[in-house]
């Protein structure tokens, strides 16, 4: 390796960033942040994609920062996994920002918006490249900082609200996450996850390691939004701009639950009787609970929210079975939830734009004023609930048949039963708020005449952004074969973490 | 001296959890920031507590040969300082703007985002 392929793991980190300061110099010049928005977004898309191209062909790949040998230096690595989230998280980002320009005022982009998402992708891509698990708390408050930021922008009564439980429980939550890295440090003297899992391995099983263990799990399961510490997501996030809400959404808990994969894989591989069942029966409530929520909720955007709780649970139950299949199912519904809850949320939030509302007993015929939004939100649901042959679909037939090969037949009663809950919520909201009749007193905003109207502005640029996620869920359920190939191979790298190892504890020779 | 601070710490975490469960926003954020000091405090004390034994290794030696205080936890910990501290000066400046846009502090009355569930109508032409 020279020390040029090293670089990749650095680019998708330092160009958002160096852009996301660039973006603030240029603070009051709208048009001058949006420019430099798009080209940091653009640009570390790219260099995601280097990134990946140079670790599927090479294997794992680490470096150290500043030259410190491993493992006291803070080291870089990607595997199959972490690169490939960061291409995934990059790609929806840039239809996130399309949405976000074209559906936002000049005011609510003047307050921040594009530095901030530049920085929250910056703490993502960190989050997903790191092998330091101080470093990954790091990463997790860079993300957590720009997110408040986000959250409150356009400081509506309800915003607020929302931010104040979204800030109050993140904060506690990364709060027992450095309490349980700072015990982990106590206990083996090093923050290298490679490193770790070497000392962790050799130490005794007992009460100290157990609970450690079970702090993450609470720490990472609380961000990653699992049951009972979910509450925060559908207080919140139904309360910002749409294309924040489909940011968060769509990124935010899938950092969680990888910082689950990782820690439950690499620090802890075999993990702890307790800790196994209490991620089970989390990951099943999660699903199931996520899946009543949605079909109780009347609000489109809270009903979203609770989708985005449901689709947490499948990815925990992969994790909780945790062999190779269920593991590939995991991180195959971690890529589609990416896209899917963008495009749902965004789908919502095109709703609410083209008829006023967001109450799906309230509205009614959007179909005859916007069909093509009715299309896409019908494919996104359809694709949620797990109907093939969209992306969704893949995934759970990996899970249901890893869970009964591993006799976890509690979890595929929970997958297949939250599944056709989904497929219930999905039908039901489509119904009311596409198919039946307009109703012209009980819809004061009435959608048809005014819908295509309300859409013709910056119309064009949230139908491309919206389309584009959708025919990505379309394309992945179709041509699943690749994707299922680049899950096996990072399953597979997890299970046998060797090579990574290799990579991250032999880089002191890599500075840069 | 280490007993001492593990008992320091105990109470911290104790009075944060009191303050965490409390109705008042003003208590749970204070609450938030005693428990972003009880686990300062944590990690200090897991880098072990030494006097006048400077963390430096004599030339030639790969350790050091009186027992000396790990100066890692240290810096992990200026860094956590940095960051709770930021966030939490977020957060004392977010409730200062829901106590003047939501005219309340407590926690109960806070239901903007999320209104009580309406009672379920029961209405013959939905669907």
């Amino acid at each position: 390796m020279s020390e040029m392929t090293g670089w990749l793991l650095v680019w998708p980190i330092l160009l958002p960033v160096l852009a996301s300061a660039l973006a603030v110099v240029a603070w009051g010049r709208e048009r001058t942040q949006t420019l430099i928005g798009f080209a940091g977004l653009l640009a570390q898309f790219v260099a995601a994609l280097a990134l990946f191209v140079q670790v599927w062909a090479q294997g794992p790949l680490a470096m150290s920062m500043g030259g410190w040998a491993a493992p006291f230096g803070i080291a870089l690595a990607a595997d199959t996994l972490g690169a490939g989230l960061t291409l995934i998280a990059t790609l929806v980002a840039l239809a996130i920002a399309v949405y976000a320009w074209a559906d936002s005022t000049p005011e609510q982009r003047s307050g921040g918006l594009f530095p901030l998402v530049l920085a929250l992708m910056t703490g993502v891509a960190g989050a997903f490249l790191t092998s330091d698990i101080f470093n990954l708390y790091v990463w997790f408050e860079v993300t957590l900082i720009s997110s408040f930021g986000l959250i409150v922008l356009g400081g509506r009564r309800e915003q607020i609200d929302g931010a104040v439980k979204y800030a109050v429980l993140n904060l506690l939550a990364t709060t027992l996450l450095l309490i349980a890295i700072g015990l982990l440090y106590g206990l083996t003297g090093t923050l290298n996850m490679a490193d770790l899992a070497a000392k962790v391995a050799q130490l005794p099983p007992g009460a100290a390691l157990e609970s450690i263990a079970l702090l993450f799990l609470v720490s990472l399961g609380m961000k990653a939004a699992l049951f009972p510490l979910y509450f925060w997501l559908p207080a919140a996030y139904h309360t910002p701009l749409p294309a924040v809400s489909a940011l968060f959404a769509a990124l935010l808990t899938k950092v969680g639950v990888y910082a689950l994969i990782r820690v439950f894989t690499t620090v802890f591989p075999e993990g702890f009787a307790l800790t196994r069942e209490a991620m089970a029966w989390a990951a099943a409530a999660t699903m199931l609970l996520g899946a009543l929520g949605a079909l109780a909720e009347v609000d489109l955007r809270r009903l979203v929210s609770y989708t985005v709780v449901s689709g947490v649970g499948v990815m925990v139950a992969g994790l909780a079975i945790g062999s190779e299949a269920a593991l590939l199912a995991a991180i195959f519904y971690i890529v589609h939830s990416i896209i899917i809850s963008a495009a749902l949320f965004m789908a919502a939030g095109l709703v609410v734009r083209s008829a006023g509302s967001a109450d799906i007993e309230q509205l009614s015929g959007l179909y005859k004023g916007v069909p093509w939004l009715a299309v896409a939100f019908l494919l996104a649901g359809l694709s949620l609930a797990g109907v093939p042959p969209l992306a969704g679909f893949w995934p759970k037939v990996y899970l249901v048949q890893a869970g009964l090969d591993a006799g976890a037949h509690m979890l595929v009663v929970a997958v297949l039963l939250s599944g056709f809950l989904l497929l219930l919520t999905v039908g039901r909201s489509f119904a009311l708020v596409f198919w039946r009749e307009a109703e012209s007193a009980a819809t004061p905003a009435s959608p048809a005449p005014g819908a295509s109207a309300a859409l013709a502005g910056g119309g064009r640029h949230l139908r491309y952004a919206l389309g584009a996620l959708v025919l990505l869920t379309l394309l992945l359920g179709l041509y699943a074969a690749p994707v299922v190939e680049v899950a096996l191979r990072a399953a597979s790298e997890l299970r046998a973490p060797g090579p990574y190892f290799d990579a991250v504890l032999g880089t002191a020779e890599l500075r840069p | 001296m280490e007993p001492l601070i593990a008992i320091v710490v105990g109470a911290l975490f104790a009075i944060s959890v009191f303050l965490l469960l409390s109705g008042s926003l003003i208590r749970l954020v204070m609450g938030l920031f005693v428990l972003s000091n009880a686990t300062h405090l944590l990690i200090f004390v897991a880098g072990r507590l030494t006097r006048e034994n400077p963390p430096l290794i004599a030339e030639g030696m790969k350790v050091a040969e009186a027992g000396i205080a790990n100066p890692l936890p240290q810096a992990l910990i200026l860094t956590a300082i940095v960051i709770s501290f930021s966030l939490f000066a977020f957060v004392l400046v977010l409730t200062y703007r829901a106590h003047r846009s939501l005219h309340t502090v407590d926690t109960e009355a806070m239901r903007v985002a999320e209104p009580a569930p309406r009672a379920a109508r029961l209405r013959g032409r939905d669907v």
